[in-house]
């Protein structure tokens, strides 16, 4: 642990820039309830109300604060991506690592199921299934989750496969490890770094896959705020933007909102990655 | 002898007070601190030393070249009169490759696998303008034919993966002649090599080097080698000069300290075995008729050997032979396809894991390679606690106390050594960690795949040393694999010959290692080379009259 410290120390600039605004978003996510100056989807102005007091980023076509929604957004939508980049890693790693370390006809198996499930175009295939399923918020993580595990697992299994044939898993063979020692204390640390960059990259594309099914109106639903919906919301408005005066421009501003909140995180959580994986690569050593 | 250069002629190269420093941890340390060198042209000049001498920096500089992270500090090498450090780039590429060549260690990796030989070879004279890209061709050839490759015409059309180790090294130096340089820098060129290949190897890079009147640096770790090829021999220790000499005084009576212990490492001779206190006659390991295969092709046949209790038994034999198989069968990595392992007296289960825990516990092996065989991610105490606790079931503070007294025996101390990563310990301590790991868990039994040969001599020294101690106070039985002979000589009771998965001869040490041999333990024996400058010329000169040439 202090090793990491240490090198969070020497981070460059840009991995600081990085941390301090993936702190930002969480703290933001985690205290929604504090700082939005109004409900999340309770209707408290007019419609379209130009970015003044007390709204100050306008209303929607309801009435709806827009900086309330965008603040709860970033609860829903980063909260939701979280949980399924996690859940798609849990899958992903230990299917990978097990495929690479039992080997035979598991790897076999498992590796041609996720050929398949990768043949098919993942939003296609999200949209099939979520309309069968439903739209519910678990549906929407479990689908997203085991779609994106696919890749999680190639990655797993790649990696574990450069550690296998090491002479130190060929002694815990020998002292007769069970498999799960051997993945957790002998494959694992050593292929951490790399999976922790994954985790960043993986982050991103499943917060812009929500984004994108949201805005296709199979994400989240209304009145639940969330940033890909709001850009589908407020997309329309950019026709009656007038940018002769600063008050009417902000209508043509509203759908840059929620996106420059997708933007600006996935930029973020890139920096850091960025930066893991020059430690994981070894230059900085 | 005009070799000895008092003809007065302005040396080839001259290295004055040169310091060289790396980049580690953002610190600037000095590599090569203070060393001069001068070469005459014609002559050979042996560098050796231990791993982090300093040699392999200092043999690049000689071409004006530093390793990335690398840079000159202070000093000057003059080439034929050329300042070198601090030259344009333009200058230092028309002499690299046309007037000083260089030959890595690995000729596999520093081939491209993916252009013909010849491809390769004909890159630099036609770059230079020396020759037109058939010149280049029919100069290859004819080179090849010098360096007594089999098939000159042919060979430079084969893909790198398609030639041997030794015909590739030697390919190799023909590349590194194609533009006749006045100088060629040979770093470690035969230590991959196996002993019967090496001294062909050996043979072709003397006289080509000899014959074109090349001036050479000949890097190594192995003295023998060095006496063969080298006019005068610089010893090098931690990046300063120890000592400079001719070669055959050097050899004779080297001045320092520290020269006559690395002279000294290969006359360690172990106890007689009468010190060893169980001699038992049953076996405690015993092969019968073993045979095993990758997929179709089989890699061992018809094994038959047995280790005596608190022995040692020494298998010898080239690259591929089957010695590590052997170790592989033993510890039940791999399944035998025929025949039957006893230990104890009792068959032993093909695969490890349909092994008891207590069996698995007996029987432990050590790895040629520790940078490979440590978890780069554990510490020393978790290395070392994990069998105590498997095994033993040792918990907390007996654990711990245990894994000081186990850190006591190998020689490191226990308050510098328990918190450290693999990273943090040398090539040597990484191996004694390694072994300290296996004797966690107690054992009977102890495999040593080549424990030594991934280290310097002296290391290497200490750790058979204490191997032995180890034999002695605890009645370990040992199974040697190794392809140095020193090694058998040293540490080994009984000896088996090891050739293309057979075993070919097997005896105790002194009937194994004396006349009358088998065929190949003769040419396996004989081409071990030995601290004599002439051995190299003996050798050819008997093998020419075997073949009647």
């Amino acid at each position: 642990m202090t090793g990491w410290l240490a090198r969070l120390r020497e981070a460059p600039a840009s991995a600081w820039i990085g941390i301090l605004l993936i702190l930002g978003y969480a703290g933001v996510a985690i205290l929604a309830p504090l700082l939005a100056p109004f409900p999340e989807t309770a209707i408290v102005g007019p419609q379209y109300h130009p970015w003044t007091a007390p709204h100050y980023l306008g209303t929607d076509a309801l009435g709806r604060d827009v900086l309330s929604r965008l603040i709860w957004g970033a609860r829903n939508t980063v909260g939701i991506a979280l949980v399924t980049t996690a859940l798609a890693f849990l899958i992903g790693t230990t299917m990978g690592f097990l495929a690479a370390t039992v080997g035979g006809h598991v790897d076999a198996v498992s590796s041609r199921m996720v050929d398949v499930l990768m043949a098919i175009p993942s939003l296609i295939f999200a949209l099939l299934i979520l309309t069968i399923t439903g739209t519910s918020i678990l549906a929407l993580i479990l689908v997203i989750a085991v779609l994106d595990s696919t890749r999680v697992f190639r990655l797993s299994r790649a990696v574990a496969q450069g550690i296998i044939p090491l002479d130190y898993i060929e002694v815990a063979r020998m002292r007769g490890e069970g498999l799960f020692w051997i993945i957790r204390r002998e494959i694992l640390p050593n292929a951490a770094a790399p999976l922790i960059a994954e985790f960043g990259l993986r982050f991103c594309f499943v917060f812009l896959f929500i984004a994108a099914l949201s805005f296709l109106g199979l994400g989240l639903q209304p009145p639940t705020a969330d940033w890909g919906s709001m850009v589908r919301e407020s997309a329309k408005l950019i026709a009656f933007a007038n940018f002769g005066s600063w008050q009417t421009a902000t209508f043509g501003l509203a759908p840059l909102l929620p996106a420059g909140a997708v933007a600006l995180l996935t930029v973020a959580v890139n920096l850091v990655v960025d930066w893991i994986l020059t430690i994981a690569s070894g230059l900085k050593e | 002898m005009a070799r000895d250069g008092n003809d007065g002629s302005a040396p080839l190269l001259e290295i004055r007070g040169l310091c060289i420093a790396g980049r580690s941890d953002r610190l600037w340390h000095e590599i090569v601190k203070d060393v001069d060198l001068v070469l005459r042209r014609g002559e050979v000049l042996g560098l050796i030393g231990e791993s982090g001498a300093g040699k392999s920096t200092l043999g690049l500089a000689a071409m004006g070249y530093t390793k990335a992270g690398c840079r000159i500090e202070r000093g000057s090498i003059r080439f034929d009169g050329q300042e070198l450090v601090g030259a344009p780039t333009e200058t230092l590429r028309r002499l690299r490759g046309a007037r000083i060549a260089y030959v890595a260690q690995s000729a596999a990796a520093a081939f491209n696998p993916a252009y013909r030989l010849i491809n390769q070879y004909c890159e630099g004279p036609v770059r230079h303008g020396r020759m037109s890209r058939r010149e280049a061709e029919a100069d290859a050839v004819a080179l090849y034919r010098e360096m007594r490759l089999p098939d000159p015409e042919e060979i430079g059309f084969r893909y790198p993966h398609q030639v041997s180790g030794g015909q590739l090294q030697r390919a190799m130096t023909a590349m590194a002649m194609s533009c006749r340089p006045d100088l060629i820098i040979f770093d470690e060129p035969t230590t991959a090599l196996d002993v019967t290949t090496q001294i062909e190897v050996l043979a072709a890079i003397r006289a080509i080097v000899r014959d074109h009147h090349t001036a050479a640096i000949y890097i190594t770790h192995d003295l023998a080698v060095v006496a063969q090829m080298a006019d005068r021999i610089k010893v090098l220790l931690r990046g300063r000069e120890v000592e400079e000499a001719n070669t055959r005084t050097m050899i004779a009576h080297p001045r320092e300290d520290y020269t006559k212990s690395l002279w000294a490492v290969r006359t360690f001779r172990r106890a007689p075995a009468a010190a060893s206190p169980q001699v038992d006659k049953a076996p405690l390991l015993a092969l019968r008729s073993v045979s095993a295969r990758y997929g179709a092709m089989p890699v061992l046949s018809d094994i038959d050997l047995a280790v005596r209790r608190g022995r040692t038994l020494a298998i010898v034999g080239e690259s591929g032979s089957g010695k590590s198989t052997t170790a592989r069968v033993i510890m039940g990595l791999l399944a035998a396809s025929r025949g039957t392992i006893e230990f104890d007296g009792k068959p032993l289960p093909a695969a490890c894991r349909d092994r008891p825990r207590s069996l698995q516990r007996r029987m432990q092996m050590i790895h040629q390679m520790p940078d490979t065989a440590l978890n780069p991610r554990h510490r020393v105490r978790d290395v070392i606690g994990r069998p105590l606790e498997f095994f033993l079931g040792l918990r907390g503070r007996t654990k711990e106390r245990r894994i000081r007294e186990l850190l006591d025996q190998i020689e490191l101390e226990p308050d510098r050594f328990i918190d450290r990563l693999p990273a943090e310990l040398s090539g040597g301590q990484k191996q004694r960690v390694c072994i300290a790991r296996a004797l966690a868990a107690e054992p009977d039994f102890v495999i040593c795949d080549e424990v030594t040969s991934a280290l310097d001599q002296l290391v290497a020294e200490g750790i058979l040393r204490l191997l032995d101690r180890l034999q002695r106070e605890m009645g370990l039985t040992y199974m040697f694999i190794t392809h140095d002979l020193a090694t058998v000589r040293s540490i080994a009771d009984e000896v088996v010959v090891m050739l293309g998965g057979r075993i070919v001869e097997q005896g105790p040490k002194d009937e194994v290692l004396a006349p009358p041999h088998h065929r190949y333990t003769e040419i396996l024996l004989s081409s071990v080379p030995e601290m004599d400058p002439d051995w190299l010329d003996r050798r050819l000169a008997t093998r020419r009259e075997a073949t009647g040439r």
